[in-house]
């Protein structure tokens, strides 16, 4: 957690300013929320495991072209036609093509290492961008009240009505022209699928930070930084945004698994990640067509995918567990 | 509770409105495209563009075509009737359209409520009372597979293991076969795989937050008053435990039921059935202007319902809740 230096801050410094004067000639010393949150989150042993696997995806994702090149894959845009048999259809694993390839001899396994890039920036970037644009409007709306929270809390119930995926492949199929949309502004592809992540996860983290920062703003550390003459500004990103780490940290984890199918169903249904790029629901969906007879090509895009989502929901899931200990949600 | 419901129903009437203008603005004013030269086919002549453009009223300006479309979908404005306008594609009445794909839907979703409620239900009241038990363990572990499970991933997983045409097992009827059935039964049993692939997910949601709800109310004071009264433990937790939790399940299952009522696109794409969302899709990737409009607002319109509705239950099965 964030050590700033407001009120909330001397309030904590002087609780543990106690217990070391209690505690003093015993020789414990006090734990910071950091070291709480982490002696818990150790012990969660599954947690740690997806926490490792996400990493390691990370790198793998980093490396890709080294990689590929270390096990002799071709990029995942060549087209071999030798690797296709006699009647033109895929193959399947082999030491040369280690998932096998695909309709057109693309390299399956140099395409998931493509696809896993797609995912994690959409996962990272996307939702964090949401996290920031949400938490702000949220915080700005309980924060002043009045006609600000009116104006911003009803555009959030109108996005909130929309439904998600369709208003998603709306906008996609808009910007899929050549110029993109809003003046060229917006290009297809990742971008607009960036954008589209934006308005339909933003929405919530409002309403959620809204929430939390009603009641924070009642506090009386808020009361004491006030009357200490601190201005608007520094009460909301000193005072009240270190309190909402917590929050903050466990919804972005909610959101990134959900961020990583959304991207994932947009570009199987071909509005997301534009061909020849590779994703993981695009090759789903190229899979569709041949999944009877060329098995591979549908697991493993859809395993990596599925590995991917359940990585991230149970280092979540401990998250949550370790952040908010008395709740009794996961596992 | 009246004063409440009215200012309700002035807010939905202008969500609605809002929806409305927005998707116009998305879909007629951000694309490049041309409608009327997508609808002229190959090498039109400039006459044959101008033609179709008057036809749809697209050389009218932009405002005038929205007040054009509010007149198709409210009754007191229309001018020809409340039918949403007219595909480019094919000049179907949009809302006739909408309609005969609505029951394909509605089967749909109906089938895979009730399921994965039958299932979630008791797995999640389980769950919460044996906490950290092997089952307990089990069911949570595989809730979170399927949670992580892409719908149309876990749908050809499904299609490949036991479709009857090319399934490793024959079993069930595969895909397209909901296309094909006639009557209900027939219909129903085209339905099983779908329905089990859609639940799977919503399942597994239920599961978990019914449990995490359930835990946290057994720790209530009230539940320690039940059991100091002497009640049993199976009363304590039906009757005062399990009816508390699954309030909140309430508001999640009525905006689900609306989302998924405004098309299941992803199940309805794998499986090859007739329903709203295909439709959605099919009009997305044709550039079908009024039919994208008037789906997305039929979708609209049942979240907003749905929502308005739970609300509405709320003052009834929840005694806190007053207006």
């Amino acid at each position: 957690m964030s050590t700033g230096t407001g009120a909330s801050d001397l309030l904590h410094a002087q609780d543990s300013g106690i217990d070391a004067i209690v505690a003093g000639n015993v020789g414990v010393a006090a734990r910071s929320p950091l070291q709480l949150f982490w002696r818990r989150f150790r012990k969660d042993r599954v947690a740690l495991a997806a926490g490792v696997f996400i990493v390691l995806l990370l790198l793998i994702a980093i490396l890709a072209t080294p990689i590929r090149k270390l096990v002799g894959a071709p990029g995942p845009n060549v087209q071999e036609s030798g690797a296709l048999d006699q009647f033109g259809l895929p193959t399947g694993p082999s030491s040369a093509h280690l998932f096998g390839v695909d309709q057109i001899g693309r390299d399956i396994f140099s395409r998931v290492l493509a696809g896993a890039q797609v995912s994690l920036k959409v996962a990272f970037i996307g939702t964090g961008l949401s996290v920031i644009v949400g938490t702000t409007l949220g915080m700005t709306a309980a924060y002043y009240r009045g006609w600000v929270d009116t104006g911003i809390s009803r555009t959030v119930d109108i996005l909130l009505a929309f439904p998600v995926l369709l208003l998603g492949l709306g906008l996609a199929s808009a910007c899929s022209g050549a110029q993109g949309c809003l003046g060229g502004h917006l290009q297809p592809g990742l971008p607009v699928v960036i954008v589209i992540i934006v308005i339909a996860n933003s929405p919530y983290v409002a309403r959620i930070m809204r929430g939390q920062t009603l009641s924070l703003r009642e506090k009386e550390f808020v009361e004491a930084a006030r009357s200490l003459g601190a201005s608007n500004r520094r009460i909301i990103f000193r005072e009240i945004l270190p309190n909402l780490v917590a929050p903050i940290i466990v919804y972005t984890t909610l959101f990134i698994p959900a961020n990583i199918l959304l991207e994932a169903a947009l570009s199987f249904l071909g509005a997301g990640v534009q061909p020849p790029q590779a994703s993981w629901g695009q090759m789903l969906a190229d899979a569709t067509g041949i999944f009877q007879s060329a098995w591979w090509y549908m697991v493993f895009p859809g395993m990596a995918l599925l590995l991917t989502v359940l990585a991230f929901n149970l280092v979540g899931d401990g998250l949550q567990d370790a952040l908010n200990p008395r709740s009794g949600q996961s596992r | 509770m009246a004063a409440y419901i009215v200012r309700r129903l002035v807010w939905v009437v202008f969500l609605l409105f809002m929806i409305t203008l927005i998707t116009f603005v998305i879909f007629s004013v951000l694309p490049s495209g041309d409608p009327a030269v997508l609808r002229a086919g190959r090498q039109p002549s400039p006459q044959l563009i101008a033609t179709i453009r008057h036809e749809l009223g697209l050389d009218k300006s932009k405002p005038v075509q929205f007040i054009d479309y509010l007149g198709d979908i409210l009754p007191f404005l229309g001018h020809n009737g409340v039918d949403f306008g007219y595909s480019y594609q094919n000049s179907e009445p949009v809302l006739p359209a909408i309609l005969t794909r609505l029951p394909n839907t509605i089967f749909l979703t109906a089938g895979a409520v009730i399921l994965w409620l039958l299932v979630a239900i008791p797995v999640g009241v389980i769950s919460a009372i044996k906490t950290g038990s092997w089952l307990d363990r089990l069911f949570m572990t595989l809730a979170l597979i399927f949670v992580s499970a892409p719908v149309y991933f876990l749908g050809l997983v499904v299609l490949y293991l036991f479709a009857n045409d090319i399934g490793v097992i024959h079993l069930l009827p595969g895909n397209s076969a909901y296309t094909n059935a006639h009557g209900f039964f027939q219909k129903a049993k085209a339905l099983i795989m779908p329905w089990c692939v859609l639940a799977a997910s919503f399942a597994a949601i239920y599961a978990r937050f019914l449990r995490g709800n359930l835990i946290d109310t057994m720790q209530e004071d009230y539940i320690r008053t039940a059991r100091a009264k002497g009640l049993s433990e199976r009363r304590v937790i039906f009757r005062h435990a399990v009816r508390a939790a699954i309030t909140p399940i309430v508001t999640l299952l009525g905006l689900d039921i609306g989302l998924l009522l405004g098309g299941a696109i992803l199940t309805e794409t794998v499986f090859n059935i007739q329903g709203i969302g295909r439709f959605a899709y099919q009009a997305i990737t044709d550039s079908d202007l009024p039919v994208i409009q008037g789906t997305v607002l039929f979708g609209a319109f049942f979240i907003v319902i749905m929502s308005l509705i739970v609300d509405i239950l709320y003052a009834f099965i929840d005694p806190r809740v007053r207006y």
